[in-house]
């Protein structure tokens, strides 16, 4: 038996002539977060409904506990927690019915569920509208609803797409709270996010994931090391100043110095420290325009690897085109 | 991995007995609660056929001959396999929904038998369709109708118009299925069912059609199970069209329950 809780090997999935997943190899440790980082249409959500046995592969393989996810999808889906794009619960029920349903449907025995409901309702600070419909539910609540619903078998591997997209900053704290909760209690998670800032918050290691590939697979830590831990950008208009700029500051700061057109950007893990270095050596007449200190993003990381910017492709998977009409509608 | 482990692996396998009956009746009672906390599903869905009853009693049956039976007497089996068979539409919708809103990718996830989300969601229909039914019956009894053979006639017939709205039932859910989408189910459903509910003995006998038509008319399910139905109430010879009728129904069954439960496996 291997000591991994989710292994996957080459693994492949097209939709019709796109191809989603294209050799996708993956190890995550037992009782450890793994997040999986992309733009949308990297593939993200196709790998997790493989190893959710939503979908089928095309090729390679992929076992969850131990489990092939392909010759033995029950005993895979006795094991996992599901909590895809999109709230996946029944907005006709009230919450206290969708846990119970789940329960029922997860092959839990009766006299268990409805402790397990109420007990899930009070954790997610649902039990004030847990017999409430779900239309009077927030956006917020129905997540949390809908994560609450993937735990209900006290699963020990989670799967979670993109669970912050669209919530508001203290709902993603207490979801990334309670994640970290459930990590402590032995749970092994697998996220997809599109944000660094949530897979280096969360994750134990981070895959970056590009047109269905692996590009990198290491700790946030060394991940970081490679990216630098701010980034500064400038834009210098005019007459050659940002080349003039970039001649002066490449190789003198510590730090990565790359130009695009009127901008600059610098990648350091100096903090702003390195901002006050820049301006000193740029020095009259080369004042930025516009200026920018930031963290590294998901597009940082993706121009660090591959040297272009982060592409969101159209991706032929259903819940991608959901979740982005969702966010349109409730934008 | 340790002997913890192992023994919650093992807890985790074991089958609770007569599962697909439980996963049925769960997703049965979540598609029913969705008729009582959004009644004007059941109301719209009622009204129409209470329409056609008064349109075709009042407006249209003077004019139309069925001999020395009264109308009222023809039309109402027809209204009832009517009912049944437009309501199949919701089948379509339910499921259509169920793969737009993401539940039926949870579903796939979940360690259920394989069918309950089909055979939930057509006895949750099944059980609308006894109250639809029988709500029909009573409009039925208050514009005029009478029941010519008896009360076993009546209990026979209704089962009848149930078990053909069953099957109906799965013709929609592999439409649901197909396209995935609760409009465009909508949509597609009313040219598959026009022709089958108009071009039927449900309202007005096949004997004026023209003869092309008149082949059809007569050769089709709704037709059959009206005819039937009206052999239940009416009297006369009965056994030949209930066994047309229900064989029209176990067809139906045969290629659809297969067909929707492939599509399941794919619907995401």
């Amino acid at each position: 038996m291997s000591d991994a809780a989710i292994v996957v090997e080459g693994l492949e999935k097209r939709f019709d002539e796109v191809v989603a997943l294209a050799g996708v190899d993956l190890r995550v440790a037992p009782g450890t977060v793994f997040g999986l980082l992309g733009p949308n249409g990297a593939g993200k959500t196709t790998a997790v409904r493989v190893l959710a046995t939503v979908l089928q592969p095309d090729g390679g393989r992929a076992e969850v506990l131990g489990r092939d996810v392909v010759l033995e999808p029950d005993a895979v889906r006795r094991r996992i927690g599901l909590a895809g794009q999109y709230a996946a619960v029944d907005p006709n029920l009230t919450g206290r019915e969708n846990l119970r349903m789940t329960g029922v449907l997860s092959q839990m025995p009766k006299e268990r569920i409805a402790g397990r409901a109420d007990e899930l309702l009070d954790r997610f600070e649902l039990a004030h509208a847990a017999d409430r419909p779900l239309k009077t539910y927030s956006g917020g609540m129905r997540r949390r609803l809908d994560i609450a619903a993937s735990l209900v078998a006290k699963p020990p591997v989670l799967f979670l797409d993109e669970p912050t997209t669209g919530l508001d900053l203290t709902s993603r704290n207490a979801l990334w709270d309670m994640i970290r909760e459930l990590v402590d209690e032995g749970t092994t998670v697998l996220l997809t996010t599109q944000y660094l800032e949530e897979a280096d918050r969360l994750a134990d290691r981070i895959a970056v994931v590009d047109v269905g590939k692996v590009i990198a697979d290491d700790t946030p830590e060394a991940l970081k090391a490679q990216l630098g831990t701010t980034v500064v950008e400038m834009g210098l208009v005019g007459d050659g100043r940002a080349a003039r700029a970039h001649e002066i500051l490449a190789g003198a700061i510590p730090g990565r110095v790359e130009q695009e057109g009127d901008l600059i950007r610098i990648t350091s893990d100096q903090g702003a420290h390195v901002l006050v270095d820049v301006l000193r050596r740029l020095g009259d007449g080369l004042e930025p325009d516009t200026l920018t200190v930031r963290e590294p993003s998901m597009d940082d990381v993706f121009l660090a690897l591959t040297g272009r910017h982060a592409e969101s492709v159209e991706e032929q998977d259903e819940a991608e085109m959901r979740s982005r009409a969702g966010q349109e509608g409730s934008a | 991995m340790s002997t913890v482990s192992v023994t919650v692996d093992t807890e985790r396998d074991r089958r609770i007995p007569f599962g697909l009956v439980r996963d049925t009746i769960s997703l049965a009672h979540r598609g029913l609660m969705a008729y009582l906390r959004v009644p004007q599903l059941l109301v719209f869905s009622t009204i129409q056929p209470v329409i056609f009853v008064l349109m075709f009693r009042f407006v249209f049956g003077g004019a139309i001959d069925t001999g020395s039976v009264p109308y009222v007497d023809y039309l109402m089996p027809g209204i009832f396999v009517q009912t049944v068979t437009f309501g199949a539409i919701a089948t379509a919708i339910g499921l259509a929904t169920d793969v737009k809103s993401g539940l039926m990718e949870r579903f796939h996830a979940l360690p259920m038998a394989r069918g309950a989300v089909l055979t939930g969601r057509t006895a949750a229909d099944l059980t609308r369709n006894v109250f639809v039914v029988a709500l029909m019956m009573v409009v039925g009894f208050i514009v005029g109708w009478r029941i010519h053979t008896n009360v076993l006639g009546l209990f026979a017939a209704g089962l009848l118009v149930l078990l053909f709205g069953y099957s109906m039932s799965w013709i929609f859910a592999t439409v649901g299925l197909g396209v995935k989408d609760p409009e465009t189910a909508q949509a597609a459903a009313f040219p598959v069912l026009a022709p089958l509910v108009f071009a039927s003995s449900a309202f007005v006998p096949t004997d004026t059609m023209p003869s092309w038509l008149q082949a059809f008319a007569d050769h089709q399910p709704v037709s059959a199970t009206a005819n039937a139905v009206r052999a239940l109430t009416l009297g006369g010879p009965t056994a030949e069209y209930v066994i047309q009728a229900l064989l029209w129904a176990a067809a139906i069954l045969l290629v659809f329950v297969p067909i929707s439960v492939r599509l399941y496996r794919r619907a995401v």
